[in-house]
């Protein structure tokens, strides 16, 4: 089994407090992976140390190592550059450029410095193929991405993050602002994706959670409870915390 | 009642009045400078007045008023200044016999003494004469050639004028180049400025012999109390009869005088003819600070937000910046002349301009150092303004930026800073705003009362920051309050203050309408 990335005791401090407890954590190529666990519990930072988007927050501390296909990301030497077109992110709140839809999804590949227009349009029309939104904008290419509806903006998001061809891809409650058809067709697409890239996403949502991932952690107060297939940790957890979760008794 | 006090409709009143009684204030204020400033340039009719002891005047009625008898009094604008010494004088109503308005008689606005007020005798030329009262037709017909004729020799006096004040400036340089050069090339220079100033003589006596052309046709009038005075076509810009002026002549009559007073250069020590050169530094000035403040304001902003360290001491340099904001103008108007223009002009003219030393280059009050000055004065409201608008960037899409790869310097400049835009621009509507209306500081760094030169002209290098410049603001002040002459002023300063209104709200207009377009674009942006 090969796995993509790899956690080892890793903390994490906002200040003074521990966000992140000794969280080990072994995550495999091309499958997806669930984060679930109460509000508050730490999978949103866990998620952003893995582009090392914590980094620009004052105050943070990290403790442990954090390795991607053997690399330790948290070397002094690593291009943040190169790791974060490596491990791309989609948020919780879709969060396209006050750009046209062209260049939200150009933008990745123009700070990369390719400015060859044929090359640009080919990558624009693949990820947006790729994010199933090609049909609805292949029209409209040049107008605000504000113009388009919230599921929309937020594949526009996931097509921006495919353009500058990841192997990762780290999603943070991606459908939490959605409503359910959109969530649908967001949720398919995770499906789609998981073919191509290694995916880890936060959900709030344990029906999601179980849907799409292969994997899933079960995280509470910074701490990893429990680490399973999705099918173990939701049929037969071992651990009695877990299932008072997944049964919806607490959280 | 206590229930009344308690839900609070008294003071919804109150908000509302005093919110109505403000707006009130400021229509109020823009009426009266829009009344005032637009009716300075009808042509009412010109009244000649019969007095009890039998004597007549000529003039137009401005406003009422009541004597110390408290009977009631009139005010008329009599004109011919040459004569009579002063351009307005009070009646008492009843000394009035009469008062007729006499369809011949003729207004003169003359380049100096003010308007003429009287009637038509004869017009000579050399020594042809033509009597009024023999042949009129003929005699407004030969009056009006004769002014054109006087047009075409104006545009010839400007021509040989410019001429010669390229002769003045290639002497000026050839002056300055003999200061530091060899004997050899000393010599060549003096037979270069003999040369031209042979050059010089030539184009002088042209100049002459074409004003003289001008002073031999002259224009002898009559007042309606029977004095003489005879103009010569030199003094004379334009006649008009204002009594026999149909409405629609009265009308064009309106336009062409707000055409003049925006396009002309001043007359009469600035109590007449237009404003251009004070519309023109006034706008350049703004520009210029414009230019300085932008991208000084956005720097500062752009730093202080992002890369400074948050603590006691950036607090620290925010209090101080807000409290810039509210130093008094005249005190950076002090500071700009001790360190622009003594300072850095003082050292420029030293490094780079000492053969004209010790007559001041850059070290005197110019266009640029006011510029500077103002551009100082408004800085912290454009960095206040930027700031919040970098705070109001959503902080998802400086995430999403970033995890694209970005570096924070490219996520600043390709989304931050344009999506901080309409922040950015209401900054520099604010320092726009509030730079046109600025008079103090630019009192001691560079404005004038009546500059020789304009700041841009077709001389090397085209733009002479280093000019002093008009300003309208100076100008309202200058003609209304320092002119021995007032009460002639007062419809120029009116006129005045309503152009530097209007060109404040075409300023800010431009930048609201700019950034309104600019909001539009990043309405979804929440
Ligand atoms: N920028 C921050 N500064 C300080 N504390 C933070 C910050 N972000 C998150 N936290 C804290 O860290 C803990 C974990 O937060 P988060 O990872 O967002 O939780 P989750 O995504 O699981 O809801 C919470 O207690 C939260 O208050
Ligand atoms: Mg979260």
């Amino acid at each position: 089994m090969s796995k993509a990335i790899n956690i080892r005791n890793l903390s994490l401090y906002y200040g003074k407090a521990k966000a992140l407890k000794e969280v080990t954590l072994d995550i495999e190529a091309n499958k997806s992976t669930a984060f679930i666990g109460p509000s508050g519990c730490g999978k949103s930072t866990l998620l952003r140390c893995l582009n090392r988007l914590n980094d620009l927050i004052e105050g943070v501390k990290i403790e442990g190592e954090i390795t991607i296909s053997g690399t330790n990301i948290y070397d002094p030497s690593i291009d943040l550059t190169n790791l974060r077109r490596n491990v791309g992110m989609v948020f919780q709140k879709s969060n396209p450029f006050p750009l046209s839809i062209y260049e939200n999804i150009a933008y990745g590949l123009k700070i990369a410095g390719i400015k060859d227009k044929s090359k640009l349009d080919h990558v624009v029309e693949k990820s947006l193929k790729g994010a199933a939104l090609w049909d609805e904008v292949k029209d409209r290419l040049n107008e605000s991405a504000y113009g388009l509806s919230g599921g929309q903006q937020q594949r526009l998001c996931i097509a921006r993050a495919i353009a500058v061809e990841p192997t990762i891809l780290l999603m943070d409650e991606p459908c939490s602002a959605l409503d359910p058809i959109a969530t649908a067709k967001v949720e398919e697409l995770i499906k789609e994706l998981k073919k191509d890239y290694t995916i880890v996403i936060v959900t709030h949502n344990m029906q999601q959670a179980s849907r799409v991932s292969d994997y899933t952690a079960f995280m509470f107060l910074g701490e990893l409870i429990e680490f399973d297939e999705t099918k173990t940790i939701f049929m037969n957890p071992s651990i009695q915390q877990t299932n008072d979760y997944i049964s919806g008794r607490f959280g | 009642m206590k229930k009344y006090f308690k839900d609070g409709s008294t003071y919804v009143w109150l908000t509302g009045a005093m919110a109505s009684l403000s707006m009130l204030l400021v229509a109020g204020l823009f009426l009266l400078i829009f009344y005032y400033g637009f009716s300075t340039f009808w042509q009412s009719n010109v009244a000649t007045v019969k007095l009890k002891d039998g004597s007549y005047i000529s003039g137009e009625f401005k406003k009422e008023g009541k004597n110390y008898n408290d009977e009631d009094t009139i005010q008329l604008k009599i004109g011919n200044r040459d004569l009579y010494g002063l351009d307005f004088r009070w009646f008492t109503k009843k000394n009035i016999d009469s008062v007729s308005y006499d369809k011949e008689l003729l207004l003169v606005e003359r380049n100096e003494w003010g308007v003429f007020y009287g009637f038509p005798k004869e017009l000579q030329i050399g020594n042809e004469s033509i009597i009024y009262e023999r042949d009129k037709d003929r005699f407004y017909q030969i009056l009006e050639q004769k002014l054109k004729f006087k047009k075409t020799v104006v545009m010839k006096i400007e021509d040989l004028e410019h001429k010669i004040s390229k002769i003045n400036y290639n002497l000026k340089n050839l002056d300055l180049e003999r200061k530091s050069s060899t004997l050899e090339r000393k010599e060549e220079i003096e037979n270069e400025v003999l040369l031209i100033e042979e050059k010089y003589q030539v184009l002088e006596k042209r100049l002459f012999e074409q004003a003289d052309k001008l002073k031999n046709i002259k224009l002898r009038l009559y007042t309606s109390d029977g004095l003489e005075k005879t103009l010569t076509l030199e003094n004379i810009e334009r006649y008009l009869k204002p009594n026999s002026l149909s409405i629609l002549g009265k009308i064009g009559l309106y336009f062409s005088k707000i055409w003049e007073f925006v396009s002309d250069e001043p007359r009469e020590s600035n109590t007449e003819g237009g404003v251009f050169p004070a519309i023109f530094g006034t706008v350049l000035m703004v520009l210029i600070m414009s230019i300085v403040v932008l991208p000084l304001g956005v720097i500062a902003a752009v730093y202080l937000n992002e890369y400074a360290k948050p603590g006691k001491f950036l607090n620290l340099v925010r209090i101080c910046v807000n409290n810039l904001a509210g130093v008094p103008s005249i005190v950076f108007g002090v500071f700009g002349l001790g360190f622009f223009i003594y300072g850095i002009g003082g050292t420029l003219d030293q490094l780079f301009f000492s053969d004209a030393l010790p007559s001041p280059t850059f070290g005197t009050g110019g266009i640029l150092w006011a510029s500077l000055t103002l551009a100082l004065l408004t800085v912290p409201v454009v960095i206040v303004s930027t700031e919040e608008g970098l705070n109001a960037v959503p902080k998802g899409i400086r995430d999403g930026s970033l995890a694209l790869g970005s570096t924070k310097w490219e996520t600043l400049k390709n989304i931050i800073i344009p999506s901080a835009m309409p922040g950015i621009l209401t900054g520099l509507i604010l320092a726009i705003a509030r730079a046109t209306g600025e008079v103090a500081p630019l009192m001691i760094t560079g404005v004038v009362k009546l500059a020789p030169s304009m700041p841009i002209d077709s001389f090397f290098p085209y733009l002479h920051f280093e000019r002093k410049f008009m300003h309208l603001g100076f100008h309202i002040y200058d003609v209304g309050f320092q002119s021995p002459n007032s009460e002639a002023a007062l419809p120029m300063v009116f006129s005045t203050t309503l152009l530097l209104i209007l060109i404040v709200i075409t300023l800010n207009l431009t930048a609201i309408l700019l950034r309104n377009r600019l909001k539009k674009k990043y309405k979804g942006m929440i």
